[in-house]
Order: C-alpha cells, then structure tokens, then sequence
C-alpha cells in the first residue's frame, strides 16, 4: 500500500511524516510529494494544513494541476483522504480567514472564526480537548468516547449537512471536530501530536 | 472541556540536557532525547527545550536533538533559545519543532513575529517574554536576562498579540531559579491584557505553585523545569495534584 502526505510547500510536515512512519513502520510505503502522478497512483491521501485558509488554498492553487488530481482521487475516485487541521477545513465552500477564499467544496459549509464571546475564550484554541463522538467512524476504532486530542485553531469548519459530523469538542460551543463522508475523513485535532491515541487514530486510516 | 497544560522544560547546553531527570534506567542522563521519552511517556502536554548553548559553532547541535525527539515523542515540542531569523525558524520546524519561542530577536526587531506568523502560521510562533518588576510595572530583559529593553511588559505583550504571536511564554526574572513560585501578579495582569494563550514560566518549587500559576495567574499552560528533574516529582504527580484541587487536566 502507498500512501502520500501532499506536499504542496505550506507549513512543516515533519510532524504528520513523523507519526505515518512510526505507525506504518515497514508495512506500508510513505511517500511525501505535490507530484501528481504519484498522488493519483497512491491508495490514500493525507492533506496537512497549516497557517491561514488563505495561504493553504493558495499554495494548493499555485501547484498547477493539484486541486484537479485531488478531486479526481477523493470524488471521482472515491479513495481514502484524510484532511487535517487546515487540512479538513479547505473540504468547506468557503472559508473567512484573512479574506473569503473559495474551499475545494467537497463538502458543503463554511469556515468561520470561533466565537470568543467577548474574550471569555483565549483563540487560538491550543491544547488537549476531549471529543465527543456523535457518530461512529472508522477512524475512532477502539477510541473511547472523551479522549483527549491536541488542538491548535482559531477557525472552525461549519458543515451544512450536520450528518457528517463525527465528533465535536467543548470550546465556546460545540465544535466540529472530525468528519467522515463515504471515503473523506478530516480532523480539526492533530492526531500527529496526540500522543498513543493520535496514533491510534493514524493507524485506524492506514487500516481502512 | 480545554485542560490546562503542563510542560516540562529541559536546559539543553551543546546538545546534551544540563540538568535533567536522574534515573537510573536511562542509558544516557545527558541525552534530551531520552529525558523528554520519559516525560512524554509520563503524561507531559508538551515538552519545552530551551538551548543554552553559548558558542556558536556548536549551535547546530540542537537541529539533530529537535530531529531525533520528533521521532520519538508525538506530543508538541517548543524549542526556544537563540532563535534569530526565519531561517532559524524553518530549520527546526523542517527539524521537527512544532512551535518556536522567541525572545530577544521580538524585541529588537518585532517584524521578525509579524513574518514568521504570516509565513508559518501564528500557531508554532511563541514570544518569551522575561520580564523583572521595576517599581509598579515589569520591564522586558533580553539575552537571557542581562539587558534591560526598557519596554514595558504588559504594552509589549499586547504588541506582540497584535504582531501575530500565538502564544506568550511569560518568565519572571524576580522568580527564576528561586523556587519560591510564579510571579502570579505579572501573569494575570499580562493574561487580562491579552485573548492568546500565556504559558507561565520561572519560580516553581512545589505542586501549589502549579495550582497557583493557573488560579491566580490565569495561566492557559505552566511551564516548569527543576520540579521534574532529579525525579523530584513526575508530571503525573503534578497532574494528580492540580486535578485534586479541580483544575482540569489531561489524564
């Protein structure tokens, strides 16, 4: 099995390449590459993302041909992608962060900034938080429900159809943190940096 | 419900670890990469190395340290010291750094906070801020403590909020090193200034001041350094403690 982290030059990867190995160990060829004949011919996508909406569509634009063959792989295709951080909210319509900046639209919603109700709540929201799994998805085997995952955003996505929600986490309000659709899998956490469990969660994808 | 955070500092000096967690099992005592093992594997949020190698050739010894620890330990690591420029920054994010914290380079020159957050995100950027009480206000020092900037602690605080900072790691100078606990005045009046999170840093001698620095400091996250080493206590301890008196951690 191949599976490639899209490298498309935006934010450090180092961590999300660092956690695939260590779970995949020999079994499974990790592959770290924009190039899109070898994220078409892969089995599974990871898409990292890091710093603004903005900036992450943009460098994803700026690959020629990269949101097309990403599309093919997760729409057409219907393959296995894991969007994280950033990685999830760019499946949204729209998002707000810097200026409206058009999404990938792969599934209906927006991205919006966290409510901070006047400052009662710091943003970004970093640290552990616990999830509250609403529905069952096969990245959460064998995850109990209230685990502890790291977190590090001040956006979140806001999904139309509510039926994709597979977890939410207590910040201000309930937070989507994790959806599943058919074969598109997104977490707001870091499962790279959430520790044995966050492994768990990578490890439950390279198995799917 | 966002726990608080509890992370452990370790003093790394030409890339071995000054002080650290006296255990006997431990192949290597000086190895960072084995003493941060430990703590993650001990229930640390995150682990902190501050580099306090003062010769300049030996500077790159903390790249292979950062590399080597990413490759063991899956929770957040912040590395701090000596970090002057993007190009310091990139190179332990590439290295495996998920956060950066900066000190004296914010303050002679708060643009490098203002890029780094646009170029990497405000999430990996963390500003030190070392400030000493002069009168009824706290002064930012650089260069580990040796110059006084003159600036004041709480206008620069919001400054570097505005610039793009993601998080505060706040050390009272008074405090450092005397055990006697945080300067919990300093942390709250800088974590009422500011809406980004503030890492409280310098003073901890016992559990109570761990309870104090969140309590009484509003601290989101406490960093501290002697109180885990030499096995002193472990970070599980500090968790079991900070829990008993209803702060909410990760355990």
């Amino acid at each position: 099995m191949k599976i490639t982290i899209v490298d498309y030059n935006s934010g450090n990867l180092s961590s999300v390449i660092n956690s695939f190995k260590e779970v995949a160990k020999d079994k499974v060829n990790i592959e770290v590459t924009g190039d899109l004949n070898k994220i078409k011919s892969s089995d599974k996508v990871v898409l990292p993302g890091q710093g603004s909406f903005k900036s992450c569509v943009d460098a994803l634009n700026k690959i020629n041909g990269l949101t097309e063959a990403l599309h093919e792989f997760a729409m057409n295709n219907k393959k296995p992608l894991l969007g994280i951080c950033v990685g999830l909210q760019m499946f949204a319509d729209i998002g707000y962060e810097e200026t409206e900046t058009k999404g990938l639209g792969w599934i209906s919603g927006k991205v919006s900034k966290i409510d901070n109700q006047n400052g009662k709540y710091k943003l970004p929201h970093i640290g552990w938080n616990q999830i509250n799994i609403v529905k069952q998805s096969k990245i959460f085997e064998n995850i109990k429900n209230n685990s502890h995952m790291y977190f590090v955003h001040s956006y979140e996505f806001i999904p139309e159809d509510k039926n994709v929600i597979s977890a939410t986490t207590d910040y201000s309000s309930n937070i989507v943190c994790s959806v599943e659709t058919e074969n598109i899998f997104g977490t707001q956490f870091h499962p790279e940096k959430s520790d044995k469990l966050g492994l768990k969660i990578i490890d439950n994808f390279i198995n799917i | 419900m966002l726990k608080n955070r509890i992370i452990p500092c370790l003093d790394v000096k030409n890339g071995r670890v000054v002080k650290g967690v006296n255990f006997v099992d431990l192949k290597d005592a000086g190895d960072p990469v084995e003493q941060a093992k430990i703590y993650s594997d001990g229930g640390a949020d995150e682990i902190c190395f501050l580099d306090i190698t003062a010769s300049n050739e030996n500077r790159d010894t903390i790249y292979n340290v950062v590399e080597r620890t990413s490759k063991k330990c899956f929770v957040p690591l912040t590395v701090g010291g000596g970090v002057r420029s993007i190009d310091d920054i990139n190179k332990l994010l590439n290295c495996g750094a998920d956060k950066v914290s900066i000190n004296t380079a914010a303050v002679e020159n708060p643009k490098v906070i203002l890029d780094s957050s646009k170029k990497f995100g405000s999430q990996c950027i963390v500003v030190a801020i070392d400030a000493k009480k002069n009168g009824d206000k706290w002064e930012i020092f650089t260069h580990g403590g040796r110059n006084n900037s003159g600036l004041d602690a709480l206008e620069y605080a919001k400054k570097m909020e505005d610039n793009g900072a993601g998080e505060l790691l706040v050390t009272s100078m008074d405090r450092d090193g005397t055990q006697i606990g945080y300067d919990v005045d300093l942390m709250s009046k800088i974590a009422s200034k500011v809406n980004i999170p503030l890492i409280a840093s310098g003073g901890v001698g016992n559990l109570d001041h761990l309870v104090d620095g969140i309590k009484l400091g509003n601290a989101s996250a406490v960093l501290a350094a002697s109180i885990f080493h030499y096995g002193k206590h472990s970070v599980q301890e500090a968790k079991e403690y900070l829990d008993s008196k209803g702060i909410p951690v990760r355990i």
